[in-house]
């Protein structure tokens, strides 16, 4: 019988090296195949082993920190300011994709970052997972405050809006909303199913909370426009704050019927300075200006102002951004030139007053007034100020900010800051004054042309002894009548938050 | 291994205990691995090696000593390396099933976690029951031709074993599908079919001793091949009737291939005619696609083992479901890669039934590639060990006894470890020593008693022990 329990040996060795060989094909061949496969849920596990850093502003405050559980999955992302911050901070579910600083710095937080490679290398040896890293953001606490409980207390029932408020020396975000907003802690937890719930009924929403407005989402800035107009004008064709320029109760522009008006109550006489236009918000003058202009210079000045701008990340300065779709929305001016390639004086005329197919985000009115409060240097805008490490002491990452471009001479940007305070001070955005602050802008009331409401905007700066200190941009969607005067009280509350975050440093 | 063994020689002089203590070497080190794992798994999960972490190691250490000593005492020339093997094997499952119990504790309360809470826990005092078991038919039993006396009603009893189950209400016997248990209340139940496992193969190999002549040499010439007389197939149309009946009644491909195959080649040994595999392997493949063909058709008392071909084929074709147990088994296979993640730094909770019969591809997560060959060497060593004992024990009945016992080891953990990592269709098998289940671990124990039982009386020279 030795013979046969020889064989039956052989048998066992061949079926042991089957598997053994199929073994090889599982956990060598296979395995990259099966650890990045959709249906393994380790990969999300691991990443909820270590603790996920913090993310947290100048005053200390952490406005997204991870807390220990009993649960398999080890911590829970929260987020204390809840729907202050929602839109910038994103959120970072179990099982939806994440957004803003959570998915562009994402790997930083995680701990997966090269940057924290030593970490992890020491990690190997201590046995410990060491938490992920930091971020620091530019956020000015009170600011955001502000901006978040003014624009939703809103005075004039507006359900829809953004506020961005900027530095305008540096072009750091010191404050951004978008309302509605949400609660991420919502999105955050544990029970998917839940979190999956919550997600898509804010999908659903009509409303679009998860939309951040602040960026992702181009508007009619109606009489903002007239601020980069008057900025045209004033480079190329040799005006002055005081020239005086054609108004009038009504504006034809050639080849067309359609009389461009002025808004209810706003006088403007036939002859009026580029100043006293801005002030009072004279569309005919403006309207002429920019049929004055053509379409070229327009075009050119648009462009210098952050029109047509692609890569605005507004996260950290060399990497990725909150903007959904990688950038901010770009603004546009639409068609300003007839088939022909001659101007198209009527769209010229509309568009000089901010109509017809011109658009912008509210971070890019925000942009406007920064530029102008900085003389003339468009800073590019980021939000994450610092990368620091888990041990809180190691900078990985210090902002160093960049000028985008130079968008007017420093002489016309004090006749454009010389303009907007005026307007503040005199015309139509009087309710954005601060005491001891040189305060400028410029109001807009956008037709929508449905019959929807109209939307309010104001864009505007504060200057302290000719030092540019804060600039904002608030944007009120269909907020109607009165609208753009209630954006420049806001502003204006914005800016103080500003003002008492930089007293307090 | 080849030195003098000194129990004639009697007295406790100092030459005698350091050889003795010499001995002790490989299970030592076997325990030491274990201790090492405990430690890595701690390390892992709670970040810190608690002062106690070698408890269960030590536990082990000692039940396996007394086994040590029965066997020194009973079967001074038993195979050394069996022992120390299997209890490597057996530690590292009631570790591993441990590491199980700390992942499914709340993080502050793993600390309080003792040794004998939890599978792992449960596993460490079947263990003690095994190894009793084991040092008892060593003691008990001290020519394991003392067995063959007992042949036909070990028969019976293992006949009945499997049946009982298929019998029983479903309330009673049955746990995730498959009918194979017996309950008592809802702690404790046992696999009948395990020790069933042990009992048929002794009736298979004295029955077969005794028709060996008849089976082997009357026959019929056909294609070259000789191939047995009709009135001599009636035994193994006899079991292969019963194992498609447990296929059929109890929902297990596993057990019913495994029996199928234990008779098979216990017969192809007893003959050493190779028609036999022939016949053995056309009825077995004959049955399951006819059970295949009948579950894609017919349904009923077959459609669970159609959807397990199913599964087998592609477990990503419904990864939520049917599949899930074998996609996330592969899945964690695939993470663990060539080296694994660490003891106790995967998550084999993943994986359904991770502590059953999935227990392969969770530590396969952690201890990778490298680790899952060192534990087949490990199977493959016993097996080999067993069949060595089987070649060179003089008595036919102890050939038999010993090759069947060391082949079927060898098949199930084919069977098993196929199943989980999709070389063939997956069959509710438990894995060897490793698994949580007190019966199997037991009847396995039996097992390598058993082996160390024949491997004794092949290795004793002739003239020391006697008639062995």
């Amino acid at each position: 019988m030795n013979s046969p329990l020889r064989k039956v040996g052989v048998v066992i060795l061949v079926l042991f090296g089957l598997l053994f060989a199929n073994l090889n094909w599982v956990q060598a061949y296979k395995a990259d195949e099966y650890r990045n496969s959709p249906y393994n849920s380790r990969v999300r596990l691991d990443e909820y082993k270590r603790q996920r850093g913090a993310v947290i502003l100048a005053n200390g405050t952490q406005v997204a920190v991870s807390v220990a559980t009993e649960d398999e999955l080890k911590y829970l992302r929260t987020y204390p300011a809840k729907e202050m911050y929602a839109h910038l901070l994103g959120y970072k579910p179990v099982n939806i994709g994440p957004t803003g600083i959570e998915a562009s710095e994402n790997e930083f937080l995680a701990g997966t970052s090269d940057k924290l490679f030593g970490d992890r290398f020491r990690d190997i040896f201590t046995g410990e997972q060491t938490a992920g890293g930091n971020i620091l953001l530019t956020i000015s606490p009170t600011a955001q405050e502000k901006a978040f409980t003014e624009l939703a207390n809103n005075r004039v029932g507006a359900t829809k809006g953004a506020v961005v408020a900027l530095d305008p020396t540096t072009g750091a975000v010191k404050a951004m909303v978008s309302m509605p907003s949400f609660d991420p802690n919502a999105l955050s937890s544990h029970d998917t199913n839940a979190a999956q719930k919550v997600y898509n009924d804010l999908l659903a929403n009509a409303d679009k909370p998860l939309n951040n407005r602040a960026v992702s989402e181009i508007e009619e800035p109606g009489s903002v426009m007239k601020v980069v107009i008057a900025a045209a004008g004033l480079e190329s064709l040799g005006l002055q704050p005081d020239s005086a320029i054609q108004g009038g109760a009504t504006y034809q522009a050639p080849g067309t019927t359609h009389k461009i008006p002025n808004s209810t109550g706003v006088v403007c006489a036939d002859s009026i300075s580029l100043q006293q236009a801005l002030t009072v918000s004279c569309n005919t003058a403006f309207a002429k200006l920019a049929v004055d202009l053509g379409a070229q210079r327009v075009t050119d000045v648009a462009t210098k102002f952050g029109w047509y701008q692609r890569d605005l990340a507004v996260g950290r300065l060399d990497g990725k951004g909150i903007a959904r779709g990688a950038t901010v929305a770009e603004g546009t001016l639409g068609e300003l030139r007839t088939s022909s390639g001659g101007d198209d004086k009527p769209a010229l005329a509309l568009s000089g007053i901010g109509q017809r197919d011109v658009r912008i985000s509210p971070m890019q009115g925000a942009m406007i007034a920064a530029t102008v409060a900085n003389y003339g240097k468009q800073m590019r805008p980021y939000l994450v100020q610092q990368q620091v490490g888990p041990d809180l002491t190691t900078i990985h990452y210090r902002a160093a900010p960049q000028v985008l471009q130079d968008s007017c001479s420093r002489e016309t940007a004090g006749s454009l800051q010389q303009m907007m305070i005026n307007v503040v001070q005199e015309g139509t955005g009087k309710n954005a004054r601060i005491d001891g602050y040189q305060v400028g802008g410029k109001t807009g009331t956008a037709e929508t042309g449905d019959d929807e409401e109209t939307h309010g905007w104001f864009v505007g700066f504060a200057l302290k002894d000719g030092q540019p200190i804060a600039a904002t941009a608030v944007f009120l969607e269909n907020a109607g009548k009165g609208g753009s005067a209630e954006a420049a009280r806001i502003a204006g509350q914005v800016m103080r938050g500003m003002i008492a975050d930089r007293a307090g440093k | 291994m080849g030195a003098t063994p000194v129990i004639q020689t009697g007295g406790l002089s100092l030459p005698r205990v350091l050889s003795e203590i010499r001995r002790l070497w490989l299970l030592v080190l076997a325990m030491v691995l274990v201790g090492c794992y405990l430690a890595a798994v701690e390390a892992n999960m709670q970040g810190k090696i608690s002062p106690d972490f070698f408890f269960p190691a030590l536990v082990l250490g000692l039940v396996f000593l007394v086994l040590h000593v029965v066997a020194r005492i009973t079967a001074p020339w038993a195979d050394p390396v069996l022992i120390p093997t299997v209890a490597l094997l057996n530690g590292l499952g009631v570790a591993f099933l441990r590491r199980l119990d700390l992942a499914r504790a709340k993080p502050s309360e793993r600390s309080e976690l003792t040794v004998f809470m939890g599978l792992g826990g449960r596993q460490l005092m079947w263990t003690l029951i095994a190894v009793a078991g084991a040092s008892a038919l060593l003691w008990f039993i001290r020519d394991h031709r003392e067995i063959s006396k007992y042949a036909w009603t070990l028969g019976l009893a293992g006949i009945v074993l499997v049946m009982l189950p298929a019998v029983l209400p479903g309330s009673i016997s049955e746990v995730n599908g498959a009918k194979l248990w017996i309950k008592f209340g809802s702690v404790f139940a046992i696999q009948p079919g395990e020790f069933a496992k042990l009992a048929l193969l002794a009736f298979f190999a004295y029955y077969l001793v005794r028709k060996r002549e008849v089976l082997a040499l009357a026959s019929r010439r056909f294609m070259g091949i000789d191939f047995p007389r009709g009135r001599d197939l009636g035994p193994v149309l006899v079991v292969w009737a019963l194992s498609l009946m447990v296929l059929i009644f109890e929902k297990d491909l596993g057990t019913s291939l495994l029996y199928f195959g234990m008779f098979v080649v216990t017969l192809y040994i007893a003959t050493e005619r190779v028609s036999w595999l022939i016949i053995g392997l056309l009825l077995f493949f004959g049955g399951a696609t006819m059970a295949y063909v009948l579950a894609e058709t017919a349904g009923g008392p077959f459609a669970s083992f159609g959807t397990r071909v199913d599964v087998w084929l592609d477990p990503f074709a419904d990864p939520y479901k049917s599949g899930y147990q074998l996609s996330q088994g592969l899945l964690g296979l695939g993470t663990g890669g060539l080296f694994g993640q660490g003891a106790g730094a995967g998550n084999p909770l993943e994986v359904p039934e991770v502590h059953n019969d999935f227990i392969f591809a969770g530590m396969g997560e952690e201890i990778g590639l490298f680790g899952l060959t060192a534990l087949l060497v490990l199977y493959l060593l016993v097996v080999e060990r067993g069949l060595r004992a089987a070649l060179t024990v003089r008595d036919s009945f102890g050939k038999l006894l010993a090759g069947g016992l060391a082949f079927t080891l060898g098949l199930q953990v084919f069977v098993i470890i196929g199943g989980v990592t999709k070389l063939i269709p997956l069959t509710g098998q438990t894995t060897p020593f490793l698994s949580a289940g007190g019966s199997s671990l037991v009847a396995n124990w039996l097992l390598v008693a058993i082996l160390l039982r024949i491997s004794d009386a092949a290795r004793t020279p002739a003239g020391t022990g006697g008639a062995r």
